[in-house]
């Protein structure tokens, strides 16, 4: 059993979570929407861009190799993190989680997909591993097919066999951004690879709170974004197994993911320079490696079971306190339950919800989440959802109930 | 809580827990409207009456939050029964009170008079909700529902509904 985290002492490395100038604590409960960030990451962004910046891969002086050296060592940190076999070439810098997507969408999917072939994604994905797939139905005519959701908020996997036969890609999330549900991907990984597919996962809501290990998911393809797990924003990552990227025809054209250009033709950059056209987000590589760097120095084998204590107080507190609450999401589990909590308030609409929680600092999400078919799904035109990291504790969660509370006599 | 009570003002929640001209209408006569605010999905139904240039009756369908049906419960009551220049120019000062500033831009970009909330009787009470720039959106559904419906038989659509 390792050492619980010491909140109040994890607090203070963020900035925001400790501002001076509001007349309350900031209570934040919307890092699924986007996490705070540390002073490390700031001050990694900062340093280089007061001391180091110059493009990269094209200066020969000090300062742009070292540029260079920094944002290729950001590629082998935030590779690692995830349990890449060989980050230095399978590791593709993006703008977040959903150009990571577009770029499988766009390069694996228009080489690959011809029309009739099967793609088959879940019921529970947020837009970003949705609108891809659905502009490419319209644009070759494929078939779309979807894992349901369960009653107990899993996906229903007892058919997965039927439902791969025939399909070229399976593309899941790992981790609900709505119900917390944290997908149980060897199942889904074994029967997809059994019907021919190769896998794709939206690990935008995983990769910052579990330990990834590629290697051992079999996975073909994850993206992640940066400023879900510590990170800036503007900084994503696509990793892929080398084949397939080799395969793949570059997905933006431009500067740096060129070997030659002529004005006939041009000849694409190796890995994984070829996904990359353009200066790429420097500064903010490095702020995502300098994320990952606090992650495992907090533990990510710590964070887990932090997460799962508090969702479950959460969980216990919520129900205790309010007969009107009804949370859309899976029982307590140390593994399949991440720290997402979404919830109808009686006949309260979400965005009131969170309008009065507000007034005592409690920031909540209210609305679709990006996930509109799950929202019709649940019957539901919106959800009030309150998103738990490192950085919480039972503090917050109290203020959430008490600030609920405001909310039921506001509008009973 | 004080920006909160005045964007909650109790005429407000009062709209929000008993809506005015809830409902619809046989169509045709009436011609139906859909509004959408994409940020939170909330929908709005219109059924519009309008007979010899009057919005003779309408009534009101669809779900949201307390500002979104709040509003058009008070936007109903405000219109019902008034010739259709005027229901324009109520829904201009409204949008004025929202901050919403439709004056042509050839006219020079002039931000027009701004209204006295006051004149606006009932609506006025709606005013708290400039400063919560987010709900704006919501106030303003209902509003833009109906000039779309308003337009639409003008320009002599048939609703296919």
């Amino acid at each position: 059993m390792s050492e619980p985290l010491d909140v109040q002492a994890l607090k203070k490395d963020f900035p925001l979570l400790s501002r001076a100038d509001v007349d309350h604590p900031l209570i934040y409960l919307d890092s699924a929407a986007s996490a705070q960030r540390p002073q490390s990451v700031l001050d990694a962004m900062d340093v280089y861009y007061a001391t180091t910046h110059a493009n990269v891969h094209r200066g020969v002086y000090a300062i742009a190799e070292e540029a260079t050296r920094q944002l290729e060592a950001a590629r082998v940190t935030v590779g690692r993190f995830i349990g890449a076999p060989h980050p230095q070439h399978e590791v593709v810098f993006t703008k977040n989680a959903t150009e990571a997507i577009n770029l499988v969408a766009f390069a694996w999917g228009r080489k690959n997909l011809h029309p009739g072939d099967v793609v088959v994604l879940s019921e529970i994905e947020h837009h970003a591993n949705l609108v891809p797939w659905l502009m490419l139905k319209d644009e070759l005519g494929i078939e779309l097919r979807f894992i349901p959701l369960g009653g107990d908020f899993h996906l229903d996997l007892s058919r997965l066999d039927a439902l791969f036969a025939g399909a070229k890609l399976v593309g899941v999330t790992a981790a609900s951004n709505v119900l917390g549900t944290v997908v149980d991907l060897a199942p889904i990984v074994a029967a997809a690879h059994a019907a021919g597919a190769v896998v794709l996962v939206d690990g935008a809501q995983l990769a910052p709170h579990r330990r990834v290990d590629l290697a051992a998911t079999g996975v073909d393809f994850f993206a992640l974004t940066g400023h879900k797990m510590l990170g800036p924003t503007g900084i994503g990552a696509l990793w892929a197994r080398e084949e397939l990227l080799e395969a793949m025809p570059p997905f933006l054209g431009g500067g740096e993911m060129i070997r030659d250009v002529t004005l006939d033709g041009f000849t694409p950059n190796e890995l994984p320079w070829k996904f990359e056209a353009g200066t790429p987000p420097i500064a903010e590589a490095i702020g995502l490696a300098a994320a990952v760097d606090y992650l495992e120095g907090v533990g990510l084998e710590r964070i887990g079971p932090h997460e799962t204590a508090l969702v479950n107080y959460a969980l216990e507190r919520l129900s205790a306190a309010y007969d009107m609450i009804r949370i859309f999401g899976p029982a307590p589990d140390p593994v399949r339950r991440s720290g997402v909590i979404s919830f109808a308030f009686g006949e309260v609409h979400p965005h009131d919800v969170a309008q009065v929680l507000d007034q005592s600092g409690v920031c909540v999400r209210a609305g679709h989440h990006c996930a509109k078919p799950l929202m019709r799904a649940l019957g539901v035109s919106a959800t009030t959802r309150a998103s738990l990291y490192l950085y919480n504790d039972e503090s917050d969660i109290d203020a959430l109930v008490d600030g609920l509370d405001s909310v039921r006599k506001l509008f009973s | 809580m004080n920006e909160l009570e005045d964007l909650y003002r109790e005429i407000i929640l009062d709209h929000y827990r008993s809506p005015r001209n809830r409902g619809e209408l046989p169509v045709p006569p009436a011609h139906r409207v859909e509004g959408f605010n994409p940020l939170c999905g909330d929908e709005i139904v219109i059924y519009l009456d309008v007979r010899d240039g009057i919005l003779a009756d309408l009534r009101i369908s669809g779900r949201g939050c307390s500002i979104s049906q709040s509003s058009a419960s008070m936007m109903s009551a405000a219109v019902k029964g008034l010739p259709l220049d005027e229901v324009r120019q109520l829904v201009r000062s409204f949008k004025s009170m929202m901050a919403i500033d439709e004056s042509p831009a050839e006219e020079g970009g002039a931000v027009s008079e701004p209204i006295d909330p006051a004149t606006l009787g009932e609506l006025g009470a709606l005013q708290g909700v400039v400063k919560f720039p987010v709900r704006i959106k919501c106030a303003t559904l209902a509003w833009n529902a109906l000039v779309q419906g308003l337009d639409e038989i003008t320009a002599g659509v048939v609703a296919s509904a």
